[in-house]
């Protein structure tokens, strides 16, 4: 059974219409892939999952239940996490106590502060930010950044989480690391749906890739049928 | 780590706090009246400071609307002082202004930065010309006569009002509210996919704060026997919380009510030492700090205890 579904999901801005008709599927436990050019409707098709954005039409189901039109903080106590493209750690609060308030809030309620912060504390130790715990958010590389916010989405106890260019801007040592905690994260039985630019990365790493192109889908498959697909290499290299 | 560093601290303060409580509860007995009204006066700025900087402080909305919550709990008085016991009163003084603050909350929950700020400004002065307007058009008044209360029990009243403000704003700040308050303020986009009710937690906490500015505003007008829409929404109420509590510093709660103290303080001496020179003095003050101590009066606190710890 998909653990998330999509079924004819449109978004139009004004005349623009970004996403366009899109069905999806997600199992429990894969690692899909999102991909597209700039301004395919990747982020916005997150933006309709997380509830950041209203669909303007279609529905999205998690586990059978249909979640549009719900709103964020909802979509999360469902458990769907989500990080952001542009980092949107909270600043001026410690690494600690930016994924302390994902374990405060999120999908567990009434957890004691004593225990969210043992907990948030083994999360940071999951994500490798254990030394940096009492540094300001700000103060740490985008790349550490993107640590947080991955730690904080974990925080909030997902069951599918939403990834968006976590890898894009990090060195290749970084990307193999993050690769590594996304493997752990899917051993942990999170489902994750990610997009990425980092080609390699993506091809490694996803069970199945979707391609957006224009707001439509027009591809998806296992990551190699992907890479021989003749209009995903039209849509890339231009024909 | 952090743990260690601060709870002796925390000790400290709070044994200096209930020193400081037991003091005030017994010092009206031993000064001169002018001195029981100039506290009273003390204690209304510090709830107003510190009401608006629990709110507006971790999120960064700037409320300008304080005054607005002020003159609902005079005019509450006003209306039904006669009619109703006196604790009563304050108390439906402060219950309006809740009810206020959550319509005003409702209102511009779509609303951020400058744009709340001018908004809440507009509201407060809105209200006041309402006011204005009715009771002049419509019962044919300017003000209205209120009922006074001896100097003591405003003194305990506000004292009263002044312990629950303080603790309702510990409370808030050391529960999961201020993380999330502290949350929005940071990237309120993010708290709300990390599973926070944004727009509850802020109409929530805005209301609430609010209460007790309402509440202060029941009892202080005891003193005056007599009200109007200009006195009781006087916007001087709106902005001076926001620059004592700016003046004493933002982040913490002793700092806010540093800011209050001194700042009432320095008002006064300079309008009765040099009411020729009271600006003109007062404003270099507030340059003078703001220029120097970005970080208000705790900025100041700060480095003089690392002056300390260097040598």
């Amino acid at each position: 059974m998909p653990i998330i579904e999509g079924e004819r999901v449109s978004k139009n801005f004004g005349g623009l219409a970004a996403v366009v008709n899109v069905d999806f599927h997600i199992d429990q436990g894969e690692i899909v892939g999102l991909i597209g050019p700039n301004g395919a409707g990747k982020t916005t098709l997150f933006n309709l999952i997380s509830g950041a954005l209203a669909t303007t039409a279609g529905t999205i189901r998690f586990k059978g239940e249909n979640i549009t039109g719900l709103k964020p903080h909802q979509i999360c106590k469902r458990r769907v996490a989500r990080t952001f493209q542009s980092v949107k750690v909270f600043s001026n609060m410690t690494v600690l106590d930016n994924v302390l308030a994902g374990s405060l809030f999120g999908a567990s309620t009434g957890m004691r502060m004593h225990d969210a912060k043992a907990e948030a504390m083994e999360l940071l130790e999951f994500v490798g930010l254990s030394a940096k715990e009492g540094s300001l958010a700000k103060d740490l590389t985008i790349a550490n950044q993107k640590r947080v916010e991955v730690a904080r989405a974990l925080a909030t106890k997902p069951e599918l989480l939403l990834l968006d260019e976590v890898m894009s801007g990090l060195n290749p040592t970084e990307v193999a690391q993050v690769t590594e905690l996304i493997k752990k994260m899917r051993d942990k039985g999170i489902t994750v749906f990610m997009i990425e630019h980092v080609m390699k990365a993506i091809m490694d790493i996803s069970d199945r890739i979707i391609v957006l192109h224009h707001g439509e889908k027009i591809a998806e498959g296992t990551p190699s049928e992907i890479a021989k697909s003749q209009k995903v290499i039209e849509v890339y290299l231009g024909d | 780590m952090d743990i260690i560093r601060s709870n002796p601290e925390r000790f400290f303060l709070l044994v200096l706090s209930i020193f400081i409580l037991i003091i005030l509860a017994i010092i009206p007995s031993y000064i001169a009246d002018y001195y029981v009204s100039l506290l009273v006066s003390i204690f209304k700025f510090t709830v107003l400071t510190v009401s608006w900087a629990t709110f507006c402080g971790p999120t960064g909305y700037i409320s300008l609307a304080s005054a607005a919550f002020l003159g609902t709990g005079m005019y509450v008085t006003a209306l039904i002082g006669e009619k109703v016991p006196l604790p009563l009163v304050v108390l439906f003084g402060g219950l309006a202004s809740f009810l206020l603050a959550l319509l005003v909350g409702l209102a511009s929950l779509r609303i951020r930065g400058i744009f709340f700020a001018i908004f809440t400004l507009g509201l407060s002065e809105g209200l006041r010309h309402f006011m204005n307007w009715w009771e002049i058009s419509r019962e044919g008044r300017m003000g209205r006569w209120v009922i006074s209360a001896d100097y003591l029990t405003i003194f305990y009243t506000m004292l009263m009002i002044l312990v629950m403000t303080l603790l309702t704003s510990y409370l808030i700040r050391r529960s999961k509210f201020g993380v999330a308050l502290q949350s929005i303020g940071e990237e309120e986009e993010a708290a709300r996919h990390i599973g926070i009710n944004v727009n509850a937690v802020k109409v929530i906490t805005f209301a609430v704060t609010s209460f007790w500015i309402g509440a202060t505003g029941g009892i202080i007008v005891t003193q005056w026997l007599y009200v109007d829409t200009s006195t009781a929404f006087d916007v001087s109420y709106s902005f001076t919380p926001t620059l004592m509590a700016l003046f004493g510093g933002i982040g913490q709660i002793y700092g806010w009510v540093l800011g209050s103290v001194v700042f009432t303080i320095i008002t006064e001496l300079l309008l009765t030492e040099f009411p020729y020179y009271y600006m003109l003095i007062f404003g270099s003050v507030i340059i003078s700090v703001f220029l120097f101590f970005p970080s208000g009066l705790v900025g100041v606190v700060i480095k003089w205890r690392k002056g300390k710890l260097v040598e």
